[in-house]
């Protein structure tokens, strides 16, 4: 077990570096950041080779890249055009991304594993229609559209609520945005669950565990439950790093300066510091999140040992 | 039509006392979208204290749903209970609420079933679900609960059971995972247990352990055992008597060694024959040839009757009771004299 949390510690490596290497190459793709910044007008030569040298702008792509790896190494992931070290900017919106995610993660785990077990047991009954009409109307509204409405709805019209999230986003004020950013996941977390009890409610160790005279509840809750959430971990593992570089257009909707915030802004600017630094941080996120979902994985499934 | 089987025979005539559980005139059916599928079609059958009764049919012939409906594990929907009674220590079972039967269910009667792998929880270690049948039923503490668990699998003779008990299912052999379903069943001592099929997964030379294992259990605690097999070599050594099953009915029962000696039912005698012998080696097996009837449209007479090498005009027509062949044997076949002599 030890040595494969470590093995794919180091495979985290090579990951690392491609992916680094791929954002800094598609950042200078997207053409000249100098000229972006000055809009219309042909910037100052002086303050335009000022700017470049100040960035390593004037160097050759390849010496560019090596220069920010090394800095990465000594905590300095680059400055940002507006002067703010993008390891600040990160400090400040990576707490905020943190809670908006995990916020949305606990309503969909919960929410959607409580729903998807009450249809996949109740399956083909008016229950199990009602939540699966529900789930396929919040697939097919677009977040933004979700998003608006509620904010309107419960912010402005009925105002019981904030419509915008306050600086420093406080937990209370994060459950909206959470809902809206976890919603889509929610409907698959909620399909995903009851295909799944509904296929092991068919299995012949429910049967045992009927035989053996447990009530319902423990059948439902030890045996059914258990093994029907191996798949359904599998997907929350993965989408746990969806809803933290996912979360722009929530972010955006209910202006909570987070890491999808600040990235677009990155990317706007064409500022390869902030989106290099932010993209690494959130591929890293990534891996962690799969990482724990395979170990959780063997937990589950005793079926499952990593060597 | 289903009043055929009610004054049949009874096959515990000579017996003293009533028996631990009897079936009356049991009927099952699936009503799924293709239609209802009468998968029992008045049952009768009994066991006393003790005793081992064989169900001999093929798969269809509604052994395992007359087992399913007896423990009340049955799929409902879209299987269903229609009529009947299933008498148990004097009450009908189907009387009985959910709850009174859930305390019966496992403590009273337990059910061992064909495949061990998939029968037992993949994700829970087989002490825990040994000791599980302790915690639920008597409330016992998750330590006392192991150390039972461990006591049951020496009991069926698992080897190093104290290392093992914290071991899963997977890790098992297919015997030893058996054993461990035998275990279970054995758990709190009940009066009946159930088999359903309980060695078809086993290699053969297994399948003789652990049917020996449930035989010597059964003596020791004096179970009924309802022992329910397609498989006639295994029914042979262990059964007290057998009931074989068609279509959802019984079509005979008899002591188990005059059934042998001596089948009166058509059906019965094409089992024995299609068993494979040394003294005819080399001689092309018997077959019966057909296939099991469709649940949906059961042949109307005796269901049997177009696979029979005796059907007459009578058997497409009339269902035959289950007529007495002697105190203690039943077949329900309209020619059983002839076949008897045959």
């Amino acid at each position: 077990m030890g040595r494969y949390v470590l093995r794919r510690l180091l495979q985290m490596i090579p990951v690392f570096i491609g992916t680094t290497l791929l954002i800094f190459l598609m950042v200078h793709a997207l053409g000249d950041p100098i000229a972006a910044r000055f809009g219309d007008k042909a910037p100052d030569p002086v303050v335009a080779a000022q700017i470049r040298a100040e960035f390593n702008l004037d160097k050759p792509l390849w010496l560019q890249y090596v220069l920010y790896f090394k800095g990465i190494f000594t905590g300095d992931f680059g400055t940002a055009f507006t002067g703010e070290p993008v390891i600040d900017l990160m400090a400040r919106s990576w707490p905020v991304t943190l809670k908006l995610g995990l916020t949305a993660f606990v309503i969909e785990a919960v929410v959607g594993i409580a729903l998807g077990l009450v249809s996949g047991l109740r399956r083909g009954r008016l229950t199990d229609t009602v939540a699966m009409a529900f789930t396929l109307i919040v697939i097919s509204i677009p977040v933004f559209v979700l998003g608006f409405t509620l904010q309107y709805l419960l912010g402005v019209k009925w105002a019981v609520i904030r419509p915008t999230v306050s600086y420093g986003a406080p937990l209370n004020e994060l459950i909206l945005p959470g809902l809206v950013l976890a919603s889509v996941s929610l409907a698959y977390v909620t399909r995903l669950t009851r295909t799944s009890v509904a296929e092991n409610l068919r299995a012949d160790y429910v049967r045992t565990a009927v035989a053996k005279g447990l009530p319902r509840r423990r059948v439902v809750t030890q045996h059914l439950l258990r093994n029907s959430l191996i798949p359904v971990v599998t997907f929350l593992g993965t989408d746990l790093g969806a809803l933290m570089g996912g979360a722009l257009v929530t972010e955006t909707i209910f202006n909570i300066q987070g890491v999808g915030y600040n990235l677009m802004q990155g990317v706007r600017r064409q500022e390869s510091a902030t989106v290099v630094g932010f993209v690494t941080v959130l591929v890293i996120v990534y891996l962690v999140a799969n990482l724990l979902v395979d170990l959780l994985y063997a937990v589950l499934d005793p079926r499952i040992r990593y060597a | 039509m289903t009043t055929t089987t009610e004054k049949s025979v009874n096959p515990q005539a000579g017996k003293a006392g009533t028996p631990l559980l009897e079936v009356r005139d049991l009927h099952v059916e699936f009503r799924t979208r293709d239609g209802v599928a009468k998968a029992v079609n008045g049952v009768n059958y009994s066991v006393s204290a003790g005793e081992t009764l064989a169900v001999l049919g093929e798969s269809g012939s509604g052994k395992s749903v007359t087992a399913q409906a007896i423990m009340g594990i049955l799929d409902s929907p879209p299987g269903f209970v229609t009529q009947g009674q299933i008498n148990f220590q004097g009450r009908d079972l189907l009387k009985l609420s959910e709850k009174e039967r859930r305390r019966i269910r496992g403590a009273k009667m337990a059910m061992i079933f064909q495949d061990a792998l998939s029968s037992l929880n993949p994700v829970l270690t087989v002490g825990y679900q040994l000791g599980e049948m302790f915690r639920v039923h008597q409330g016992m503490s998750r330590k006392d609960a192991k150390a039972k668990a461990i006591e049951l699998m020496d009991r069926v003779r698992i080897p190093a059971a104290r290392e093992r008990v914290n071991d899963y299912p997977h890790q098992f052999s297919g015997g030893m995972r058996q054993r461990i379903m035998i275990a279970m069943a054995l758990a709190l001592e009940p009066d009946l247990i159930i088999a359903d099929e309980p060695t078809t997964a086993l290699d053969v030379t297994v399948q003789a352990q652990v049917m020996d294992l449930l035989a010597e259990l059964q003596r020791e605690y004096h179970m009924g055992l309802i022992l329910i097999t397609h498989d006639l070599g295994v029914v042979a050594d262990v059964a007290d008597k057998i009931a074989v099953m068609y279509a959802g009915r019984i079509v005979e029962t008899a002591p188990v060694h005059e059934l042998y000696k001596q089948p009166a039912h058509p059906y019965t005698r094409g089992l024995l024959d299609s068993i494979p012998r040394l003294d005819q080696k080399g001689q092309e097996l018997y077959a019966i040839k057909g296939l099991p009837p469709n649940l949906l449209r059961i042949p109307s007479g005796c269901a049997f009757n177009p696979r029979c090498p005796m059907a007459q005009d009578v058997c497409r027509t009339d269902i035959p009771v289950l007529h007495p062949v002697t105190d203690s044997r039943g077949s329900a076949c309209h020619f059983w004299k002839e076949t008897l002599d045959g």
